[in-house]
């Protein structure tokens, strides 16, 4: 037993002077937030979700900006026609060439398209789907008739169109076009040379009573421009067209104004100074739908925002005061908001918009309808989460140590809500914008004068036009959809990164 | 029980009572319409104000009208949409419509939405519970209208399988109405059956893999025997009171459907009322909407309490 009586020197200190300090950690604390964005960052689909977010926020931001027109621009022809930009038009690649299908095309109307290619020199015919040919029998002789299905090109087959301009506007144009070398007005045709039809300006050449061309025997068309110069509305010293001979004449008088022939085309680089070019088309109202769903966007995204905000803000305060002072103020306080839910969403929208869109405009009275019942999913969550921490050590200590009412709630029991709260308001922003959409779909609240326009208007002006152009309804919903679907897979993303009982399960 | 379910519907009463009452009062707070001089019914709509209590307090007036409904269900006359009708008439011609619509869609979709989540969660983390599980999010994002349009688009007017809007007339139970039909319901029955499919795989998937499903297995049930016997009766305590406050909603249907196939439902006529400015209309629709709402939260509820016998409403404990 040689460790008892042990001498007392032998004893010495470990520690005299050397003060006792714990050791640092070695590794890098990483924080909640960090911790939480390592493992979002894990979740794929979340990723790339936000990636599509991100993209489709450049787009909203970027589109209005680069596309050569603005939300007031609306074109009084080019109207629900196909996306078209020429350079890739020219390429035949069958894309962005505004094409539409004409079904059940008979001669007579494949010499309509034929006499515009001629004389604007712009083709509207892009390829002939099918044709079908039906032997008949005309005058006791058996002939063969064929009926095409075409693409056309909705840009070219405009063609020519009658204007009315005033003697300045007129001169203008010729200015211009002695500039740029472009053909915009064409020689007058006088209704009496092709038996009194007004109604179409796109025929130049030898027709019968019908409108039908009556090609020479050759098959080409003949030219019938009008040559009574006693009828020129105003004098034409610009560019003439090919076999023109001077004779031609290009106006005709009209109540102190000049009627032409125009290119809408050519008129058209006139007016805007550059040709059409509708990556995504145009809408019924005639505006760039490119354009039309970045401002549209924009307005949804920066309102779904300050909406989540709004809410957040006053249902983390009245959720904290329920949560934690409970009992009689927490039972009135969720009745009042038992009331306030019970009121169907679309109710209080009208409601609002009955009141208030006069006297303080349409999209505050809007975001009041959002906000007197969107804060009640907010208070209820937080209400939960106090309920659930309040009770817990660590606030019995703070309030051992004199922590005041305030500080409890906002200083120690909030933050430790913070990822659910966060997780609910990616989840919220994604149901602002589709509620929004909906109800402007439906016409109940209208932002045109506020936004400019937005998707659901959008939509609602594509729907007119539905069969005809399906890219204007088609757009609009895609981009929604998108949007919403990344909205989706964002927050669950998130939910699933800030809940700590998921962690280390995919390790 | 039954002192907890007589004091949640006392409970619901009041709530529908005082949002009634804030909507009645917004609503009487505007300018009545305008009345058309030389019609035979503006005499008879302007005596009808002057016995509403138009000119005399709000709450007076919101007496008269509750005395009004609930001694002669008389909701006031139409004064802008259908001139001179009784607003009550005009929303009982409207509802068929819209019940038969969505009860279709429900009749549709929950049998196929529970069997999607079922199979889903069979096969968990398969590529087909993956596939099953994309598309239910995919779907759930993506308003109805959406596929509406994409229904409208290449169903009616591609494949013309179905005729664009709904047919006219009254004939609710006739094959041609049916199939007019068709194009709203299946629209209204994707967000239904991919709600089933995910409350479904969510609940099921968490059963499966509790102990008494091993212990079945261990006494020498199928998995057949075990899940159906077993898993499937826990997961109806979840979605039994869904599908009842389903039935409950089928009343108010969706607004965007009924403008998009033109049925002449509730919805439609909610819309149409706000256009027009008939307030008499609005607050009936307003009413009937707060009424479902609360009705299908309610029955939920407490339908939770009938379905699990672990759960015992109204407790103190």
């Amino acid at each position: 037993m040689e460790y008892e009586h042990i001498p007392a020197e032998k004893f010495t200190f470990t520690q005299m002077d050397a003060s006792l300090h714990d050791t640092k950690l070695e590794t890098k604390s990483r924080s909640y937030l960090a911790d939480a964005f390592l493992r979002f960052r894990k979740n794929k689909s979340s990723v790339v979700a936000a990636i599509i977010i991100a993209f489709l926020l450049v787009f909203a931001i970027v589109s209005p900006i680069i596309s050569p027109y603005t939300i007031n621009q609306k074109d009084k022809f080019y109207q629900s026609y196909a996306p078209f930009v020429r350079q890739i038009a020219d390429m035949k690649l069958g894309i962005f060439d505004g094409a539409t299908t004409r079904p059940s095309q008979n001669e007579k109307s494949m010499l309509y398209w034929r006499g515009i290619a001629e004389e604007t020199g712009m083709d509207p015919l892009i390829n002939i789907l099918e044709t079908t040919s039906t032997t008949v029998v005309y005058r006791g002789k058996e002939r063969e008739e064929y009926t095409y299905t075409i693409e056309t090109n909705q840009y070219y087959e405009k063609g020519v169109i009658y204007l009315v301009l005033s003697y300045d506007e007129f001169e203008r144009i010729q200015a211009w076009q002695d500039e740029t070398g472009i053909q915009v007005i064409y020689p007058y045709v006088d209704p009496a040379d092709i038996h009194g039809i007004t109604d179409h300006p796109n025929i130049w050449y030898k027709v019968d009573s019908s409108g039908a061309a009556q090609p020479d025997k050759d098959g080409n068309l003949v030219p019938v421009y009008s040559t009574r110069t006693q009828n020129t509305g105003a004098e034409y010293h610009s560019l003439r067209i090919a076999g023109d001979d001077g004779s031609y004449v290009y106006s005709t008088a009209k109540s102190g104004a000049v009627q032409c022939r125009v290119c809408y085309y050519n008129y058209y680089q006139y007016l805007y100074g550059h040709e059409p070019m509708y990556l995504m088309g145009t809408n019924s109202m005639g505006q760039d739908l490119f354009m039309a769903i970045g401002v549209g966007a924009r307005f949804s995204i920066v309102f779904a925002i300050c909406v989540s905000a709004i809410n957040l803000f006053l249902g983390a305060i009245y959720g904290a005061v329920e949560g934690y002072y409970g009992g009689a103020i927490d039972m009135t306080m969720e009745r009042i908001s038992d009331i306030l839910s019970g009121i169907p969403f679309v109710v209080a929208t009208t409601l609002f918009q009955l009141h208030l869109a006069q006297k303080v405009g349409v999209v505050p009275s809007f975001l009041f309808a959002y906000v007197v019942t969107g804060w009640i999913g907010m208070a209820s969550l937080t209400r939960k989460q106090f309920y659930r921490f309040k009770g817990q050590e660590f606030i019995l200590a703070a309030r051992t140590l004199g922590a005041s009412d305030g500080r409890l709630m906002f200083k120690h029991i909030f933050p430790n809500s913070i990822g659910t709260i966060i997780t609910s308001v990616a989840l919220v922003i994604p149901g602002v914008i589709s509620s929004e959409t909906q109800l402007t779909y439906l016409g109940i609240i209208n932002l045109s004068d506020f936004a400019g326009t937005s998707i659901g208007t959008l939509m609602s002006q594509g729907q007119v036009a539905m069969t005809s152009a399906p890219h204007a309804i088609f757009f609009p919903s895609l981009f929604v959809s998108l949007l919403l679907i990344s909205f989706n897979l964002f927050g669950n993303g998130l939910r699933d990164a800030f809940n700590p009982t998921t962690r280390g399960e995919d390790d | 029980m039954g002192k907890y379910v007589a004091q949640r519907i006392a409970l619901m009463l009041f709530t529908l009572l005082i949002i009634t009452l804030i909507c009645f009062v917004l609503v009487r707070m505007l300018p009545p319409a305008e009345l058309p001089l030389n019609d035979p019914h503006t005499a008879v709509i302007e005596a009808r104000r002057e016995a509403q209590g138009y000119n005399k307090p709000y709450l007076v007036q919101f007496g008269i009208f509750l005395r009004n409904i609930f001694t002669k269900f008389d909701w006031g006359l139409s004064d802008k949409l259908y001139f001179g009708q009784n607003v009550a008439d005009i929303f009982l011609q409207k509802l068929p419509a819209t019940v038969f619509t969505n009860l279709y869609s429900i009749i549709l979709s929950i049998p196929i939405g529970i069997g999607l989540g079922i199979w889903a969660a069979l096969k968990k983390n398969t590529w087909v519970d993956y596939f099953i599980s994309t598309v239910t999010m995919v779907v759930i994002s993506v308003p109805s209208f959406v596929f509406a349009f994409i229904i409208q688009y290449v169903l009616s007017y591609k494949l013309g399988w179905f005729p664009f809007l709904m047919k006219a007339g009254t004939d609710w139970l006739s094959w041609d109405m049916f199939v007019s039909m068709l194009p709203a319901v299946m629209s209204l029955s994707f967000g239904v059956i991919a709600g089933f499919t995910r409350t479904t795989r969510a609940e099921l998937t968490e059963v499966l893999t509790s102990e008494f499903m091993l212990l079945a297995r261990t006494k020498g049930l199928t998995k057949a025997q075990a899940t159906i016997r077993h898993a499937l009766k826990n997961c109806a305590v979840v979605i039994v009171p869904a599908i009842f406050g389903e039935f409950i909603g089928i009343m108010s249907g969706s607004l965007v459907i009924e403008k998009i196939f033109a049925i002449p439902g509730v919805g439609n006529l909610y819309l149409n009322a706000i256009n027009a400015r008939d307030y008499n209309i609005f607050m009936l629709d307003s009413c009937f909407y707060t009424a479902v709402g609360l009705a299908a939260g309610i029955v939920v509820d407490i339908s939770y309490g009938f379905i699990d016998p672990r759960i015992r409403m109204g407790s103190k404990k």
